[in-house]
């Protein structure tokens, strides 16, 4: 995974690679992205990694030795046709697999090189370091705006000395302050789609994780809203490990460092192909990524 | 020919109207029937309890509710004299429904909480179960029940919370006599309204968005915070409910208070104390021996008792509308 093309301080693609061998539009974007993306300026840790992982539904095997591994300060969106495990994937990263009741797992998903599934862990710590924001917004509706981005502190029982400025922070990261600043006493279910969204983006920032995971987070949005979402996931990139499933590939183009595409051929799901995602797009290694990516099915 | 600017016409609303088929309005006529069948009886209850208990309304006013002296006697004219007063009944009733819902919604709520998050499935089946018998349970059982079993327990019970609390005026009493007091019957009339509060529960709590649940939980929430911060504002609405369906059959209870309360006609508010009121109880204890102005005192006493649970009712249908709309 080194072969990313990062671009030095003058903004020429330091890869050797020849660019755009088989143009086509989604790789278009996809280089765009990657040399517009400068690597982190800070130290965030060895990242996420997932090691041969599995996972049951019952006996239903719904993902079968997976094994990706997530830098700190990436994004990697995870791609595919409907039932092939992506979905699922992504919630063992955070031990929200697990809520489904009757579901198993096997393998490792590692945390800065600790499992998160060791026995004895505090599963509530895990899920403050890895955040997720869910396909439909779910805000709280009892609470405002305010309270809303500051929940997971309650939750967790966090202290924080500064309330206010943890807040405008969180809500402007998730590209919401403007427009909320004025009204953060009214109820979160005043606000539009888009803006529920953010508003658990920025919910999910209060608690300071060191990863982001997103279950197409923009499939319930209109495509202002969407595009809104992708400038804060392009902006949140910088600081912070993102994981992003979308069923839209322009999106996976736009926003992400690496792609990951999944399929089921009626068994368990698998991983068929990663790889940086301007490669992905342009020459994936794989016949049937290739077959997806350009449309042929899925 | 001049050319006119064009202007614009809006035409008026059309009314919409669709003609039914003959069969959906046959079944419109049956369905509307048997639902208006069930008000028209609730009123004709209500219009027979007025027309009976007419004359005592009548002859006592306003202080048939303020009184609280209930005496019939015949002077030597043979001249019948008689006070119908409820207050001391209407009060009582008050103070046992209430110490009911005071242990019963907390209890309610917590076993509704553990059948939802946490018991095991098996564990869960078979509370259930068990649950919802002891709302089918006759009465008269939890009557004899309180009387042979949970009193003796409870009169210590009143005696430990008389010997710490009794500087508080409610937990005081005049004489040391702990049986058949307004507490006890409040207890009883609790394990009733248990099953009623706890199914009304479980069942908004289990309807609780599980993405909301998910939510509090991908925030690193424990089990606990998550109940606090989204399970319990969804349902509180339900739990009000519920706690006011307790309410009505604590109010209408009859057989099992009139085993475990002493009746008497004086107002007491302090619960340890061997005293009470409660009007269904009291219907029952007089009807017996009541002579025709008493039968129309009692009937009047049946229609308060129908209009306060009513106002009951509609107080809890507010409240339910006010605070559902907030958690949800």
């Amino acid at each position: 995974m080194s072969q990313v093309n990062y671009t030095n301080q003058n903004g020429k693609l330091m890869s050797d690679q020849p660019k755009n061998t088989t143009p086509s539009s989604l790789s278009d974007v996809a280089s765009k992205r990657a040399e517009s993306k400068v690597a982190g300026t800070q130290p965030l840790g060895t990242g996420l990694e997932a090691r041969g992982v599995h996972a049951w539904f019952d006996k239903h095997h719904a993902l079968e030795d997976v094994s990706l591994d997530f830098s700190a300060g990436t994004v990697t969106a995870l791609i595919g046709p409907s039932g092939c495990g992506k979905s699922t994937f992504i919630r063992t990263l955070n031990r929200m697999h697990e809520f489904i009741p009757h579901t198993s797992m096997a393998g490792q998903v590692l945390l800065d090189g600790k499992d998160i599934y060791e026995s004895g862990i505090d599963v509530t710590k895990i899920r403050l370091q890895i955040g997720m924001v869910f396909q439909k917004p779910n805000p709280f509706p009892s609470m405002t705006i305010g309270e809303n981005v500051l929940s997971g502190l309650k939750l967790a029982q966090l202290k924080v000395d500064n309330q206010e400025d943890l807040l405008e922070e969180c809500l402007t990261r998730a590209g919401l302050w403007t427009e909320v600043k004025d009204r953060l006493g009214a109820h979160a279910g005043g606000l539009s789609g888009g803006q529920q969204q953010r508003l658990c983006i920025a919910r999910a920032l209060a608690v300071k994780p060191k990863v982001l995971l997103m279950d197409e987070p923009c499939s319930a949005l209109d495509p202002g809203s969407t595009l809104r979402i992708e400038e804060t996931i392009s902006q949140l990139s910088k600081s912070m490990t993102i994981v992003i499933v979308t069923h839209n590939m322009q999106q996976a183009a736009r926003v992400s460092d690496y792609t990951a595409f999944f399929l089921s051929d009626g068994g368990p799901g698998q991983m068929i192909e990663v790889g940086p995602t301007n490669e992905i797009f342009s020459r994936p290694r794989d016949e049937r990524t290739e077959n997806y990516v350009t449309g042929r099915f899925g | 020919m001049s050319i006119d600017a064009p202007v614009k016409v809006t035409p008026p609303a059309r009314k919409i109207t669709t003609k039914p088929r003959v069969s959906d309005q046959i079944f419109r006529a049956i369905v509307t029937t048997f639902s208006f069948s069930a008000l028209l009886i609730l009123s004709l209850i209500a219009l027979f309890l007025l027309s009976k208990g007419f004359t005592t309304l009548k002859e006592q006013g306003f202080g048939f509710i303020t009184n609280f002296e209930w005496s019939v006697f015949v002077d030597e004219n043979g001249v019948e004299k008689a006070t119908f007063g409820l207050q001391a009944m209407l009060l009582g009733t008050l103070v046992i429904s209430i110490i009911a819902l005071v242990i019963a919604v907390p209890l309610s709520v917590l076993t509704a909480l553990f059948l939802t998050f946490y018991a095991p499935d098996r564990v869960k089946r078979i509370l259930v179960t068990i649950i919802d018998l002891m709302a089918a349970f006759p009465s008269i059982l939890y009557g004899l029940w309180g009387f042979f079993v949970l009193m003796p327990m409870a009169e210590y019970w009143a005696k430990l919370i008389h010997k710490w609390l009794g500087w508080i005026y409610i937990f005081d009493v005049p004489d040391p006599i702990y049986t058949r007091s307004p507490f006890i019957a409040g207890l009883v009339l609790s394990v009733m309204i248990i099953p009623i509060i706890t199914s009304v529960s479980r069942e908004v709590f289990s309807q609780t968005p599980l993405d909301r649940i998910q939510a509090a939980y991908a925030l690193g929430a424990t089990k606990w915070g998550m109940i606090r911060a989204v399970v319990l504002p969804f349902g509180a609405g339900g739990v009000v409910g519920g706690s006011m369906l307790g309410l009505g059959r604590a109010f209408g209870e009859t057989v099992a208070v009139f085993s475990v309360l002493n009746i008497v006609f004086r107002t007491n508010f302090q619960i340890l104390f061997t005293q009470g009121g409660n009007v269904a109880s009291m219907i029952i204890q007089k009807w017996g021996e009541a002579g025709p102005s008493e039968v129309s005192a009692l009937m009047a006493a049946g229609l308060v008792l129908f209009i306060l649970t009513l106002l009951v009712n509609f107080l809890a249908n507010y409240v339910v509308t006010k605070t559902v709309k907030s958690g949800r």
